[in-house]
């Protein structure tokens, strides 16, 4: 590891997650675990209808049943909000938003907006009374299809007078005309449309909401199955009115997110609200179905790619075009997605000042959209991965030769890319010729000449795919530019306390990821102590007032880095003791192991926890030093960290049923630094499945009126263990330059990597049936569709 | 997912569930392993006002050699006809079928005769009994008749059952030594199958039942007559959907399934004659 010399060998350890045991007994306490006396129970009456006028709201009998404390239309609501709902990121001036609030108002927008609520003392008592509310609709023609949407043919919200909420363009060109010039000259040129479909996030945890007041003091605690507890809080208090230094947002244990829970929910607005309304404790817990139907889902874009090369191969423009699906409002984050890809349709390749990207996001009548695990950067992979497989098609060679003939070379590094980002550290030739060994890339294709002979019932593909993760959001000036609306920083407390145990303050939020056994394990580093010794908090604004909390791959790249940063705040304070005590000059005490020594006299030394109780009792402090060992730092990263890697995917395709097995499946990836691998595994493991689900199994299906057809987990296909391959991990290690840990972030790399790399492996085994693209998710019918097509059979 | 308000009984016998379920009339519904019936509650597809369980009537959960068949009892766990003994030695196929219901938890709680009266065309034990020629038992107030499993599916969730009847025993004749398939073709192990096809072969005399193939089980008699007649498993698998109506779905169109049915009764009949 590039450390200081404190090391104690903790950092790159498979340490078993401490996180586990609760989490494993059922010891953790989930936000619907929490026991909460006189809590009123919230139910919400969804809107059957993609698109209708809400004539009238009849609550009457519901609010007559038993247990039923009272019942709102969102009119009766329309005091309780100081603003609309949240849209942190206005990505262009003219962006244009929906008026949102919790409860729809006039016109309810997709299946699943919630048009009335219950609060009762029972959660049954709310779900049936919602069956007495009688709403009386209009039901409207509902925009599903995004060109449609695009059209305006029918404009969903009148008071904004168009479907398109905005486009965003990214131009570069050495000099004007250059994109047009590269693709008139081209001696290859590939076009193609991928579509996204709409994903949902499916956490294991469903979403649930505690709202606490206090009545006569006025303080709220919010406890959300959140991601964004900071976040939260500040958007809460300004949506609702209520001063910020009143309201306390604590995430329980979180079980997942994915970006499901980077939100700020109606729910969560209810609930304060309705607890604010009545002085009683509100609570609401999500089922599945409405979870489906009502919490964001991911993706959602059509996307038209076009590559130009020369003659040899190498790429000289990229356009893109793409259609966004915002859904039927912007939530928090919902326009900013596609942005957080604009920056990646060339991938890890050099491209001279030559990149045409436009995005026109539209608004739909489905639940709105938003950050899902990965976020805009999984959909550039694809589009860019499998474009270049349609490219080394054209061009006749082997798509991983046209990949190595495109890649930034190992020592152009730190390389600044034609955008204007800088790329910190990559080596990809090195992490593409790992996974093509470990999967024995020649071996395949000496076995596919053999395999996929004409008639052959099963065929055998190889797809690759090369990816950058731009992730660890993110230096705030960036951000700034990007019109987002909060900073990137993140906040690290570090506390000695007198019997040298370590206390350990984020702004870091997990909710699955093992924040306190790697944050433990750098501090275990950096103090010479044992991991055992340091505890995290984490999670609750009271607690930990500071943080931006986690999404985006950002905890260990920015939060982690942090904590180091603070502890060697408090080592330099503790080295001033040290060496009052020690008659030294403190720049001539050197600190390892836990011990702070006088350079060339071994036998003058002064373990941490004597200074950690000098600290406490401040007896004998040097003169103007303050008691206590206890630094803070808020770290603003200099630049996002770019994890790289190869992916490759081995699968069989049966052509008679279409069904795909996949036989093999491996993963390269780089993060730098690795503060334990075993983490790592688990989150390339949970992101490889994940992508792999977006290319065979999951799909959010609405029917051409709007109805969400998989609003189950029956019909919305997460695929479980035995339904995966398992995963071979491999990694290398190119450490960040950026920062001294030396690390990157993890989170998304598996979702954005693995995606392309199934539908390539399809696509090629397919490609002598003259098989050139399958759409997503592949499901065997889809394959054999595909499959028929190529042949000129029947569909 | 709260389930609309219910009574709940439990009867401590056949009889007295049936008696049970005539006193409370069309609204009771028997309550087994609660695999079916329960989620169809909790999204409140279903709400009957009174379950009468019979969960804990255990004198109707058994596995007997009855000579030229074998007898199940109702209330039989799906993971007992798994594992059974006397099963997998006489009627092989149906305890391979059984082991592919659901999960471990599903086929735990599961019963045969709840799977069997709940009546799915996509649940994999009517089309395998369909197949296999079962008889299944029924008992109500006027005293025990027999029912032809080729009887008693009459359409989605419907069988011949009258309200106050309740299913007490599968009888499946023994395969003696017939070659056997089952092909259950599903996105997810845990899923109902998009096609499945529960096939015997011993000679000339087969029987072939298609899973998720129309409003019921199917029992594909013209692939049987076929191989009767002497045709190949290919041939003879061209006409498995003759008997078949199926319906789109996510997972597969009209024509789609039209095909699976075909590709997966050849392979279950290669498989069985191999």
């Amino acid at each position: 590891m590039t450390m200081t010399d404190d090391t104690t060998g903790v950092l790159g350890q498979r340490l078993l997650r401490r996180e586990d045991p609760a989490l494993l007994t059922g010891e953790a306490r989930y936000t619907s675990d929490l026991p909460i006396p006189g809590a009123l129970h919230l139910a919400v009456l969804r809107s059957p209808y993609a698109r209708a006028r809400i004539l009238s709201v009849d609550t009457s009998a519901a609010a007559a049943m038993p247990g039923v404390t009272a019942v709102f239309s969102g009119a009766d609501l329309a005091d309780a909000w100081a603003g609309p709902m949240p849209c942190a990121w206005p990505v262009t001036e003219d962006m244009k938003s929906p008026t949102h609030y919790p409860l729809a108002v006039g016109q309810a927008n997709y299946v699943g907006d919630g048009v009335a609520c219950v609060l009762a003392t029972s959660a049954t008592a709310a779900r049936d009374a919602l069956d007495a509310i009688e709403v009386e609709y209009e039901p409207l023609e509902a925009v599903i299809d995004l060109e449609d949407a695009l059209s305006d043919r029918v404009v969903i919200h009148d008071e904004i007078g168009t479907n398109r909420s905005y486009t965003w363009d990214l131009k570069i060109e050495e000099s004007e005309g250059q994109v047009d010039r590269a693709f008139a000259d081209a001696a290859y040129s590939v076009k193609a449309r991928y579509i996204q479909q709409r994903l949902i996030p499916a956490a294991m945890e469903p979403r649930a909401v505690a709202a606490i007041p206090q009545p006569f003091g006025g303080d709220m605690t919010l406890y959300s199955a959140t991601q964004v507890p900071h976040i939260l809080k500040v958007m809460t208090a300004l949506t609702l009115g209520i001063p910020e230094h009143q309201l306390r947002v604590v995430a329980p244990a979180v079980g997942g997110g994915f970006g499901s829970k980077l939100n700020v929910y109606a729910e969560e607005l209810l609930c304060v609200a309705l607890a604010k309304r009545t002085g009683s404790p509100v609570r609401w817990t999500e089922t599945r179905s409405e979870g489906n139907q009502a919490t964001i889902h991911g993706r959602g874009q059509i996307q038209d790619i076009e590559l130009a090369a020369d003659s040899d191969g190498r790429l000289t423009a990229v356009r893109v075009r793409l259609i966004g699906d915002m859904g039927a409002y912007l939530q928090l984050v919902t326009p900013g997605v596609p942005l957080l890809g604009a920056f990646l349709y060339a991938g890890v390749y050099e491209l001279p000042k030559a990149y045409d990207f436009s995005c026109t996001s539209v608004f739909t009548n489905m639940t709105p959209t938003d950050a899902y695990r990965g976020a805009g950067r999984p959909e550039a992979t694809y589009a860019i991965e499998r474009a270049m497989d349609t490219l080394a098609a054209e061009i006749g060679i082997d798509p991983l030769e046209l990949r190595r003939r495109n890649f930034i070379p190992t020592e152009a590094y730190p390389y600044e890319a034609m955008t204007g980002l800088v790329y910190d550290s990559g080596d990809h030739d090195r992490a593409a010729t790992l996974a093509a060994e470990m999967i024995d890339y020649a071996g395949v294709r000496a076995r596919q000449e053999s395999q996929n002979v004409p008639g052959a019932a099963k065929r055998l593909g190889i797809g690759v795919s090369t990816y950058f993760e731009m992730c660890g959001l993110a230096p705030s000036r960036v951000l700034a530019s990007l019109n987002y609306g909060a900073g990137g920083w993140e906040a690290a407390t570090v506390r000695v306390l007198p019997t040298n145990k370590i206390q350990v303050v984020t702004g870091t939020a997990p909710h699955g990821q093992g924040h306190e056994t790697a944050w433990s394990m750098i501090v275990a580093e950096k103090m010479g102590v044992s991991p055992d010794d340091v505890d995290v908090l984490h999670s609750d604004t009271a607690i930990a007032p500071l943080g931006l909390d986690t999404y985006g791959s950002r905890s260990l790249s920015v939060g982690g880095v942090a904590i180091a940063m603070a502890c060697d705040k408090v080592i330099d304070k503790a080295k001033q003791i040290a060496a009052h005590q020690l008659e030294a000059n403190p720049d001539d005490l050197e600190f390892s192991g836990g011990e702070f020594r006088v350079a060339g006299s071994p036998d003058r030394a002064m373990p941490l926890a004597a200074v950690a109780f000098e600290a406490f009792t401040a007896h004998n402090l040097p003169d103007g030093l303050e008691p206590n060992l206890e630094a803070h730092t808020t770290y603003d990263p200099p630049n996002f960290s770019w994890p790289f890697g190869t992916h490759m995917c081995l699968v069989e395709v049966d052509t008679e049923t279409g069904e795909v097995d996949v036989l093999k499946y491996v993963a390269v990836d780089d993060c730098g630094n690795q503060v334990n691998p075993l983490i790592v595994d688990g989150q390339v493991h949970g992101g490889v499945v994940q992508g792999l689900a977006q290319a065979l199994f999951e799909e959010a299906v609405y029917d051409a009126d709007g109805n969400l057809q998989t609003s189950t987990l029956a019909e919305y296909l997460v695929p479980a263990a035995s339904d995966v391959p398992a995963i071979e991990t491999g990694h290398t290690i190119t450490p960040s330059p950026t920062n001294q840990l030396g690390v990157k972030g993890i989170g998304e790399a598996g979702t954005i990597a693995s995606t392309p790399a199934v539908i390539n492996a399809i696509v090629d085994a397919l490609s002598g049936l003259g098989v050139r693209d399958v759409p997503m998710p592949a499901s065997p019918n889809t394959v054999w569709r595909a499959i028929n097509e190529a042949q000129g059979g029947q569909q | 997912m709260i389930p609309a308000a219910f009574d709940y009984v439990r009867a401590g016998s056949a009889a007295e569930a049936i008696q049970l379920i005539g006193q409370y009339g069309d609204e009771a519904k028997f309550l087994a392993g609660g695999h079916s019936l329960v989620p169809a509650m909790k999204l409140r597809l279903a709400q009957p006002t009174v379950l009468v369980d019979i969960g804990r009537v255990s004198d109707l959960s058994y596995i007997r050699d009855g000579g030229d068949h074998i007898a199940i009892g109702a209330l039989t766990r799906h993971m007992d006809v798994e594992k059974s003994p006397v099963l997998a030695e006489h009627v092989p196929l149906l305890a391979h079928a059984a082991g592919h219901v659901g999960d471990p938890q599903v086929r735990h709680r599961g019963t045969i005769g709840g799977s069997l009266a709940h009546a799915d065309p996509a649940s994999d034990l009517p089309a395998t009994t369909l197949a296999l020629g079962a008889t299944y038992v029924a008992e109500g107030p006027n005293g025990t008749r027999e029912i032809a499993a080729a009887d008693f599916y009459q359409g989605y969730f419907t069988s011949a059952l009258a309200p106050d009847e309740m299913l007490t025993e599968i009888r499946v004749p023994k395969m003696g030594g017939a070659g056997w398939s089952f092909q259950k073709f599903n996105r997810r192990a845990q899923d109902w199958a998009i096609v499945g096809v529960a096939a015997w072969q011993r000679g000339s005399e087969c029987g072939v039942g298609l899973v998720n193939m129309a409003s019921t089980p199917v029992l594909a008699s013209s692939v049987a007559a076929a191989i009767a007649g002497g045709a190949s498993a290919a041939d003879a698998a061209e006409a498995a959907a003759a008997e078949a109506d199926p319906q789109a779905d996510l997972n597969a169109s009209v024509e789609y399934r039209v095909h699976l049915a075909k590709v997966l009764t050849r392979r279950a009949l290669q498989a069985a004659a191999g």
